[in-house]
């Protein structure tokens, strides 16, 4: 068993940003002359060389396969024959909805070591320890793998940095064998916007979460929405129940709330999802009367208090 | 016809806790029990599927646990489920995600159902690897995060929507039977009636040993797990600044914090 494998992920044409942080949780795998290799697969993987060409890689396996998305069978086996020619110690994959598709069939089939949401990775005397958080991100376990030869993480997302320097590594095609596929996609749908907003340019949101407790609550927190110039957004419980449409949910499920610099949560309590898709937000403001909340965690500011009283205080100075 | 749903009973942190002596977990003292949030939207799926069908479909739920997981297998019943099943022996403590899988492979390869459901993930250890594990000890088609499904028991496929992220939806087909795993949000479960209550105490659950799946000790346990928890540790959290005062002047601070932002953006 030898160097890391990556496996890189690409949607729609597009490498996803969270290909790149696994090459950077990578280089702190590597052992002496070991190699860091990202294999891409796609219909047309030479496309994404370039944007895979950083420094930190030493190589590049296009891999063509028939399917031009994400399907389970042809990852899985695209992906263990790789792991079969290459025998890496290390497989690095997204914690993403695709790899949540394929990667416990294949380490179950090929019985490799396995932690899955991994936010933290090293060696201790030689072994390698994954971290990962449980009880609602309130504890983290420190998890091994006892014998077992190659490993497979799935990393947490926003949490290693991508390299950014440019480089040359060497790319290799590889055969991925024929797989008849038990599953077609059909077509991608986007979220429609339901009503006129859009999450994507909203730079001030305030969102609502299970805290206000009821939709009775929703519209007085609209209209403190509008009142502070805020767009009014929510966690997912709240669009699940169809309280607000599901166009104004944030996190990493919802909408992508990419220009948005001040946040105040009301009542969100913090599920990772929410907080993964927040956590770019320069200033977030939480209030929740939960003191051990997970989002205090992340917030810049918190307010331990009851949402509905500081919401009525804070509608009288606006 | 059939439909067969792994529940998992979770459970979450008491206000204070404290760690085992091993420190390789909570004491259990300090652990708070409920059917895992994501598998009350995948039983309510395959009920809603049983009762839009003009035959009659099974649902039955099957979960790994002591016979305090009976709590949440009652639950499951009271909510639409006609009978439970759960596995349990000695020798799964210090199971994985993946050797739990195994044995609910072997359940599944006892009860061939057309369908099986499990939840995303689970709220406590949050794998998001159970269902999907056990598609491959079926060598079952099996797709993640379904957020909408078409699907008549017997069907030889169905149409479902897997929810990716930043808001993009993927519609894909698949071949049944199949493992897929349910997103939150899919449906609006039910809750359950006293009337369903006091019947669901009269359904049965059904106990099963390894050897009654034909399983041993070595399949499960660490001995049957693909990973093993060190150590756990309570992390030194991030902290907010936390604004003080009564709520007027929270609330006032959180004014000035909102005119500075608008005075930078304008």
């Amino acid at each position: 068993m030898s160097g890391v494998l990556v496996i890189a992920e690409q949607r729609r044409g597009e490498l996803r940003p969270v290909s790149l942080e696994l090459v950077g949780a990578a280089q702190g795998l590597r052992r002496a002359g070991e190699e860091v290799t990202v294999a891409v697969l796609g219909k047309t993987p030479e496309g994404f060389v370039k944007a895979l060409s950083v420094a930190g890689v030493d190589e590049i396996v296009t891999v063509k396969v028939p399917a031009p998305e994400f399907d389970p069978d042809t990852f899985e086996s695209a992906v263990g024959a790789l792991i079969a020619e290459r025998t890496p110690d290390v497989v690095l994959v997204a914690h993403s909805v695709d790899s949540f598709g394929y990667a416990a069939a294949l380490t179950a089939r090929l019985g490799l070591g396995f932690a899955t949401d991994v936010f933290k990775v090293e060696r201790v005397e030689g072994e390698l320890v994954a971290t990962r958080g449980v009880y609602g991100q309130k504890v983290n376990v420190e998890v091994d793998f006892p014998r077992r030869g190659t490993v497979l993480l799935a990393i947490r997302g926003n949490v290693f940095k991508a390299p950014e320097q440019a480089a040359s590594p060497r790319v290799t095609p590889f055969d991925a064998p024929q797989v008849a596929s038990r599953s077609a996609g059909r077509e991608f749908i986007e979220l429609s916007a339901g009503d006129d907003v859009d999450m994507t340019t909203a730079e001030f949101i305030l969102t609502i979460g299970r805290g206000i407790g009821e939709e009775a609550k929703v519209p007085q927190f609209r209209e403190l929405a509008d009142a502070i110039g805020a767009t009014l957004g929510c966690s997912r419980p709240i669009a699940d129940a169809g309280w607000l449409p599901k166009s104004r949910q944030v996190g990493q499920s919802g909408k992508t709330a990419s220009a948005c610099k001040l946040y105040i949560a009301m009542g969100v309590s913090g599920a990772i999802q929410h907080l993964a898709g927040m956590k770019h937000v320069s200033t977030i403001v939480a209030v929740n009367t939960d003191a051990e909340a997970s989002i205090f965690g992340v917030a810049k500011y918190g307010i331990v208090g009851d949402v509905f009283e500081i919401a009525d205080e804070l509608r009288r100075l606006f | 016809m059939k439909i067969l749903v792994a529940v998992k009973q979770v459970a979450a942190l008491d206000e204070d806790f404290a760690i085992r002596d091993d420190g390789r977990d909570v004491d259990p003292d300090f652990l708070i029990r409920d059917l895992n949030e994501w598998d009350d939207f995948s039983l309510e799926e395959a009920v809603k599927i049983k009762e839009g069908h003009p035959e009659p479909v099974e649902v039955v739920v099957v979960s790994v646990g002591s016979d305090e997981v009976d709590e949440s297998l009652r639950k499951c019943l009271a909510k639409g489920a006609d009978r439970a099943i759960r596995v349990w022996d000695a020798a799964i403590e210090g199971s994985d995600t993946i050797a739990i899988a195994r044995i609910l492979a072997a359940v599944a390869k006892r009860e061939a159902p057309q369908m099986l459901f499990a939840g995303v993930q689970s709220s406590d250890q949050s794998f998001a690897s159970t269902g999907i594990a056990t598609a491959a000890f079926l060598s079952w088609p099996h797709a993640a995060v379904v957020t909408s499904l078409t699907y008549s028991p017997g069907a030889e496929s169905a149409v479902f929507r897997r929810e990716l992220e930043g808001g993009i939806l993927h519609e894909v087909e698949i071949q049944c039977p199949a493992v897929l795993t349910i997103q939150l949000g899919i449906n609006t479960p039910r809750y359950a009636s006293l009337r369903s209550i006091k019947q669901a105490a009269a359904k049965p659950i059904e106990v099963l040993s390894l050897a009654d799946v034909s399983l041993g000790a070595a399949d499960v346990g660490e001995a049957g797990s693909l990973s093993r928890v060190r150590r756990m540790y309570v992390p030194d959290k991030g902290r907010a600044q936390l604004i003080q005062g009564d709520a007027a002047q929270q609330a006032a601070r959180l004014a000035e914090i909102i005119r500075e932002f608008k005075g930078a953006a304008a």
